[in-house]
This record gives structure tokens, sequence and C-alpha cells, in this order.
């Protein structure tokens, strides 16, 4: 059934997991799962979100245990109990988020990590070796930086040095793409090709089909928690993958036509030279100059952590300007409060739903009365219309084919129907202003249709939406304008079809003036 | 058929539930009788005997449980002024300050309008008493919102400032010839009337209907689910519109109001006179029990009963058996360690 690649035809698989299962309260995350990675391989495992690619992989690694079935290190069984025992026998793994420690420099951030550190730190011999291992995979950074220097790019390929450097023969990635800019994703390919021509082993967790057909060597399916398929990349297609992930063919994406916006339209949202101030980790904004126009949805691309959730909250009224107008249908709102904003029907959908947006404790129906709890009290607050309450959500679920249970706590969700709460919360009402950041996150490919479809449809009801995003494919699918957003500012503002994703990349990640430089 | 099913499951899940607790809190007491009677054997007493008169003494006849009741009266209250700004996350430890300083303002309406009848005296002395408590958890409560110092710090610390200023007053401006440390006696209009012909005052009666109505609130009202939500999730329930600050001030102000009337009953109706520490922990024993209840208003009153039954009983040891009072606060004491340890001897079934 599982083809080894032509490289390793002879060789056994370096390690296999056989009959893995494991079962979380209510779900079964894996069942069965049977999974090989060879030597000199880049093996990709795809499946949506919540198919169990994570949990096979950190039962590899030794975060979870399986509930049964057994792992082979070259054809002999292995118990990997912890991380511990998973790097004793050479597995490592980049997480989704990184674990370097931001005041170090690369060299202690990598000395910390060595299985085999002196008591006394020779940080100059620890710097060498990065240097010669950085040159061999082209994973060039400077050993004495400061991790708060470096980009999210360059910090991942720190994480890849620091496995590398301690003797890990087989990587494992968790959707390493996801905070990469395009050309970044062409870089991180490149280093992984070159390690793999040195025999490590690449395990390369994603749910991006394109990805996969690019990079991988083999591909693993998942989907819902048991294997769908394995399939060498030259059997493999787009199609193929599909169908494998969702088990029957998907029905696209309306875009509809887009709006012709009037130019002389009053703005939605009009921000005028918004400087906030940031407190602890937030990001400065400087000089925010931003409209959003009836019927426009305008995208902001950047890489997380350069302003994005702060632009959300500023035009919410959680930060304050402390420069700067900000006016709403053409009334000054800056200094207005939250409520005032949320009355002139301002949606609202945070980039994490569970901390952002939801009290975990509280029912779902509950949840979904405290956007509007002035709209459904009745006798002046004595009691609230529940009915009225649990119909008008109903009535949203229905039109984005979403459904869930109202009646539990919100903390019973998973990920992915927190998400749809929330985007039925506050779209209910018909909003005239959406801030939707990552919309997307957490949902299957069904849901994330609904989802922008329910927002395309608000744009044709004449509303503004400001679309925070990280997938630039999201936001050039259905972006009227795109923004790009780095390090506070707005750098760029474009059309979609007048520009390309490496363009956009480039300036996400700060690096077109240096391109500038080079031509 | 099948969510009729579910129902059935659900409810008789819920009475397992609430039977464990029943027999996990019986057992808990149990515990902490058993510590407390080892205390008593090394002290040469006999802890049968003891807690026989502890029990006869304050459930064996109508006037010692009319006693009980008397001590559990402000508890109720001091309690109430802890839980409700519990629901959002704000930890009142200042009820004791708020106590006194409605005790103070209350004091002033009963010495300055003394001629007044009753019926007007009273409900203007519960008034002060409630400004004067709401004014003094006004402080904390604005700071907090203001994001300038944590609650939990400054009402701790306007819990020593309140009785001094207590104290000016009783040994200034209303200083009673005959006494050192208190006010001249209250005029018989300002004073509460009692029910029953016992020490119980009306206070008993505000403390059920304001623990009604805080339950009702939470319940029903749109204020209560505004209240969760906010407890619930602080950030997310101000992206969501509620105007977190306006309940942070009004909430801690609310719940110093309760402290005040608490104070405001102690001296108009359990003293007639404002003392100098009157108070001997009152507020800080609400805090306990808020908290041991889980805020819960039901809760409240079971927990203030029987600590009014132990404190009671105590001052009974205290003459009968000759127990020094410090020994009834090592019972309490016991009792608080029992509870917030939980032992978990019933439920050793898997958690997840």
């Amino acid at each position: 059934m599982l083809t080894p690649p032509p490289s390793a035809s002879k060789t056994p698989p370096m390690i296999s997991m056989r009959e893995i299962s494991k079962s979380f309260p209510g779900v079964l995350a894996n069942d069965r799962i049977d999974f090989d990675i060879f030597r000199s391989e880049i093996h990709s495992l795809l499946g949506e979100n919540g198919a169990g690619k994570s949990t096979l992989m950190k039962i590899l690694y030794g975060f979870y245990r399986a509930d049964s079935g057994r792992i082979l290190l070259d054809g002999k069984p292995v118990a990997i109990q912890s991380p511990n025992d998973a790097r004793a026998v050479q597995i490592g793994m980049v997480f989704q988020d990184f674990t370097l420690i931001p005041a170090f420099s690369v060299a202690e951030n990598i000395a910390l990590f060595l299985p085999d550190l002196d008591t006394i730190v020779d940080l100059k011999a620890v710097s060498r070796w990065i240097e010669e291992m950085s040159a061999r995979y082209g994973l060039r950074v400077n050993p004495d930086a400061m991790v708060y220097e470096l980009s999210i790019g360059e910090q991942q390929k720190v994480e890849i040095l620091k496995l590398i450097l301690s003797n890990s023969r087989l990587l494992i990635l968790d959707e390493p793409t996801r905070v990469l800019a395009p050309h970044e994703v062409d870089a991180l390919f490149q280093v992984l090709y070159s390690i793999r021509q040195d025999g490590y082993a690449i395990i390369l967790i994603t749910h991006k089909i394109k990805e996969v057909l690019e990079c991988a060597d083999r591909i693993t399916v998942l989907r819902n928690g048991g294997v769908a398929g394995s399939l060498v990349r030259s059997n493999a297609s787009e199609d193929k993958l599909v169908k494998m992930m969702f088990g029957r063919k998907l029905s696209g994406l309306k875009t509809g036509k887009k709006v012709i916006r009037e130019e002389t339209a009053l703005p939605i949202l009009e921000l005028q030279n918004v400087h906030s101030h940031g407190e602890g980790a937030e990001t400065n904004l400087e000089d925010i100059d931003l409209k959003v126009y009836p019927g426009e949805i305008v995208g902001i691309a950047g890489v997380s952590g350069n302003g994005q959730r702060e632009l959300g909250d500023v035009v919410l009224g959680m930060i304050k300007c402390v420069k700067g107008t900000k006016h709403l249908f053409g009334k000054d709102v800056t200094n207005s409060s939250i409520q005032k904003l949320r009355r002139s029907l301002v949606g609202f959908i945070p980039e994490n739903p569970l901390t952002m947006a939801a009290a975990p404790f509280m029912t779902v129906l509950e949840n979904m009365a405290v956007t509007k709890t002035w709209h459904y009290a009745l006798q002046g607050g004595l009691t609230m219309d529940w009915q009225a309450i649990k119909a008008d959500v109903e009535n949203t679920m229905e039109r984005l084919g979403f459904s869930f249970s109202l009646n539990i706590p919100a903390r019973s969700l998973s990920g992915g129907n927190l998400q749809r709460m929330i985007i039925v919360r506050e779209l209910t009402h018909d909003p005239r202003l959406i801030i939707a950041s990552y919309l997307t996150r957490g949902l299957d490919v069904q849901s994330t249709i609904a989802a922008r479809q329910a927002l395309i449809q608000a744009r044709g009801g004449g509303a503004g939406v400001l679309l925070i995003s990280e997938d630039l494919e999201e936001l050039f699918l259905l972006s009227d304008r795109l923004i790009v957003l780095y390090g506070g500012r707005i750098v760029g503002s474009f059309k979609p079809e007048e520009t390309n994703f490496y363009e956009v990349g480039h300036l996400m990640t700060g690096s077109e003036v240096q391109n500038a430089a080079n031509t | 058929m099948l969510p009729i099913r579910n129902a059935i499951k659900r409810s008789g899940f819920v009475r397992q539930k609430t039977v464990n607790a029943v027999v996990r809190y019986i057992f808990m007491m149990v515990l902490a009788f058993l510590l407390f009677g080892i205390i008593l054997l090394i002290s040469g007493k006999d802890p049968i005997q003891s807690y026989k008169d502890i029990f006869s003494s304050t459930l064996g006849s109508a006037y010692g449980f009319s006693e009980v009741i008397v001590i559990m009266t402000p508890l109720l209250l001091t309690a109430l002024a802890v839980a409700l700004p519990s629901r959002i996350i704000l930890i009142n430890v200042g009820v004791e300050g708020q106590l006194y300083m409605g005790a103070c303002f209350a004091t002033w309406g009963a010495l300055a309008f003394g001629d007044l009848p009753a019926g007007i005296l009273v409900p203007l002395m519960i008034l002060l008493g409630m400004i004067g408590g709401s004014l003094w958890a006004f402080i904390p409560g604005y700071l907090r919102a203001m994001g300038i110092v944590n609650e939990t710090i400054t009402t701790l610390l306007l819990n020593s400032v309140a009785p001094m200023i207590v104290s000016f007053f009783i040994f200034g401006f209303w200083h009673s010839p005959m006494d050192t440390n208190k006010t001249p006696n209250f005029s018989p209009s300002a004073r509460l009337p009692t029910l029953f012909n016992t020490r119980i005052d009306l206070s008993l009666v505000f403390a059920l209907v304001l623990l009604t109505l805080f339950w009702l609130v939470m319940k029903y009202t749109r204020w209560g689910l505004e209240m969760k939500a906010i407890g619930g999730n602080p950030q997310a329930a101000r992206r969501n519109g509620i105007p977190v600050k306006l309940y942070l001030i009004s909430i801690m102000c609310i719940g110093g109001a309760i402290a005040g009337l608490a104070g405001m009953a102690q001296v108009s109706g359990f003293y007639g006179v404002l003392l100098a520490n009157f108070s001997r922990g009152i507020g800080f024993m609400g805090f306990l029990i808020s908290w041991l209840a889980g805020g819960s208003p039901l809760g409240i009153i079971l927990t203030s009963f029987v600590i009014s039954i132990i404190i009671s009983g105590g001052n009974l040891l205290q003459l009968t058996i000759n127990l020094p009072y410090a020994a009834i606060n090592v019972l309490l004491a016991f009792t608080l360690f029992v509870v917030l340890a939980r032992p978990n001897f019933l439920t050793q079934r898997k958690e997840a």
C-alpha cells in the first residue's frame, strides 16, 4: 500500500507508526493510523483542521501518549513517552509558536538546546558551528543577533538550525508556512531540499495542497482521524488530494460581482493620521490613513505582530488614538466608547475567539446575547427576551449553514465551532461595518466558504468590511482594496488585480527596501 | 423521546451531584469537629460534653436559636457585600472599612436628628449608612476602573483607616460624657425595630431580601447577564460593548452600600450606640463566608448559619467550661482549612 520513495526503496523506514489510536473526550483524534517516514524524504501530512495531524505528530514527539499502537525506529519498537525520549532517538519538532527566548542571542538560544552542553559554555565554538551549518544548508543567520531583532522567517531558520545542531535526524515542522511570506516559503523549501540531501527526514504538517504538490516526496492524507490515503507526489494531483481530504468535491465560493462604489459616497469608516501607543508587547500604530466605503472589503495584509490586532482594536475603541481622528458614517468617534460603536452596528470578529470575544463558562446562547443586551432587554432590563435571541441566532445559523448546540458552555465548543459562534453573533444584526480578523481560522473548508460568502453578502448589502488576515489567497480573493501593514505603518495600498503575492509578501516582511537597493 | 431521556439522565446526574456535595460538606464538618475534639482533649476538656453544650445552647432552645440568628444577620450582609463584586472579579477585602464608614454616617444621622420620629429617622440612617459605605468603596472602585491600583490592595489598606475615622469622631465631637469609648446612646427612635421579642432586628429581613434580589438579578436581568459576561471574560466584555468601567465602579459602590447597611444595622439595631472597634471582624468573616460559599446566596445563608453556631457556641463554652475564646478561633480555622482543602473522598473517579 505504501510506496517508498524511489531513492529509499531498499532501506527500511526510519520511523514506522503502527495502529496508532488516540482519543480525547468526545473525539477519536487518531484511529489506527499507520505512518512511515524514510530517510531522505520530505513527507507531507495533509489534512484539514481537526483531521488529527497535530495529534499524531505530538504522539511521535512524546507530547501525548497514544492509547494504543506502536512506534518502530529502524524496525525496533521504541517507547517515546516525553519530548526528551523523542530527542534521544533524534526526533525534533518545530512548533507553530516558536520556543526561542527573545532576549537571548541566536547562539545562546541554540546552545541552550544542545543535549551535551559543557558546564562552561564556549559560545564562540557554538557560533562557529552555527555558521558552518548555516552556510551548508542556506540557513543564513547571524549567531550574535538577538532573537527579538529577527523576522519570523529568520526565527524559523534558527528553530531548524537548533534541531540540526542537536543531532535531530527527523524534523517535524508544524504548519511552517503559516507565518511566512511567499518568497520566504520558497526559501524554506530550498532549505528543506538541501537538508534532505544529507539524509534527513522531514515531516511537513500542512493543509495547503499547493505547497504539498510543490515540495513533498510523499503525501499522507488524514481525514477525521484516519488515513485517507498515501501517495507519491508523481501520482498526486490537486483534485485527488482535495477528494481525499474532504471525501467529496466542494462547492466553490461565489465571489459575485463587485459593487462599483461611488467615489463620492461617504466612507463608513475613516481613519486620519491615527497614531496609537502600544502597551507591553503591542505594536505602535503610526500615521494610519484608511477609508472603508460602503460595499467594499478592505483587506489588511501583514505578518502577525505588525499592528493588525491593534488596528482592529483602535477602530473598535479598545485602544485609544493618541493622535489623529476616527470617523464613522462621517461622525467623529475618535473618543467614543466601544458601547456607542457597537450600537452603531459595528461587528467585530477578533483573531482569538476564546480570549477576546467569549466568556468560556457562559452558555453559547448567553454569549450570543452579550453584544446586544440593550436590544433584547425586556421591561427595562428586568428580564431578557431569550426567545428572540434564539430565533435571531438560529436564523443566522441557518443562513450560514452552521449548526452547533446553544445550551452548552462556550468552552466546550471546539475551536471551529467557537469561531462559528462568533461569526454568527457578529453577523446576526446586519452590521454596517465588520472588522474581521482571521475570519476563517480553525474552520473547515465548507465553513470557510460559508463565512466568506457571508462577508460577500454583507458587502452586497452595503456594509463595509475590514478584513485582517495573513492568508494572502484569502485577501486576494475577497478584497476590493488591499493594504499592507508593516511595523505599525501602512506600507502599501493596492487593488488586488494590480499586484501579486510576491510584491505584497515583500512588503509584509519589510524587504522591499533592500530589494530596491539591490536592483 | 430523546430529549426527554436526556433530561431524565441529566436530572439524575444533577441529583447525584447534589447528594455528593451535601455528603461531602457534612463529612468535612465532621472532620473539623473531630480535629477540634483532639484539641479539647489535649486541653483537658470533655469534647463530647462540649459539643453537646454547643448544640443544646444554640439549636436546643428558642432563645439560643435567636442568638444564632442575631450573630448571623450582619454576616449575611457583609458576605453579600463581598459576593456581589466578586461576580465581576472585584475582590472586596474592604467590607470591614465600609462597615465602619456606614456606621459612622448612620451615627451622625442618629445624633444630629435624634428628635425625628422613627419612621423618618431610621430610613434616613439606612440611607446615610449606605452612602457612607459606598463612598468608602468608591475610592478603590474608581482607582481600579481607571487602571491605577488594584482594588484588593486599596480596600485592604482602607480598612485600617476607617476605624480611625470612627475613633476620631467618638473621642472628639460625639464623645459621651459618661463613657470613654462610645458615643451617647441613641434615642429610641434611632433604633431598628426588633422582631419576635428577641434581639433579632429588622436587618435580618433586609439581608434576606437583598440576597434574594441578588439571586434574581443574576439569574434573570440584563445587568446580571452583563455582570456574568464581565466575570467570564473582562476583555471580551469590553470588546462586546459592555461598559465595564461603569460596572466596576457602580458594583463596588453597591457592595460598599450593603456593607454600610450592615454597619448601620450594628449600631442602630444591635448596640444602639457607636462603639470604637465595634465590629470585631464581621467584615472579614463575611469575606470568608462569601468565598466558602462560592458567592451563591443560598450558600451564604448556610455557611453563615454554621459559622454563627460555632461562634455562639464558643461564647457559651467560654463561660461554662472556661475555654479561652481563642480556642473557638481554632475551631473556625479548622473548618476553613477542611472546607478549603475540599478533601476528595467520594469522587475518586477519573477527572479529565
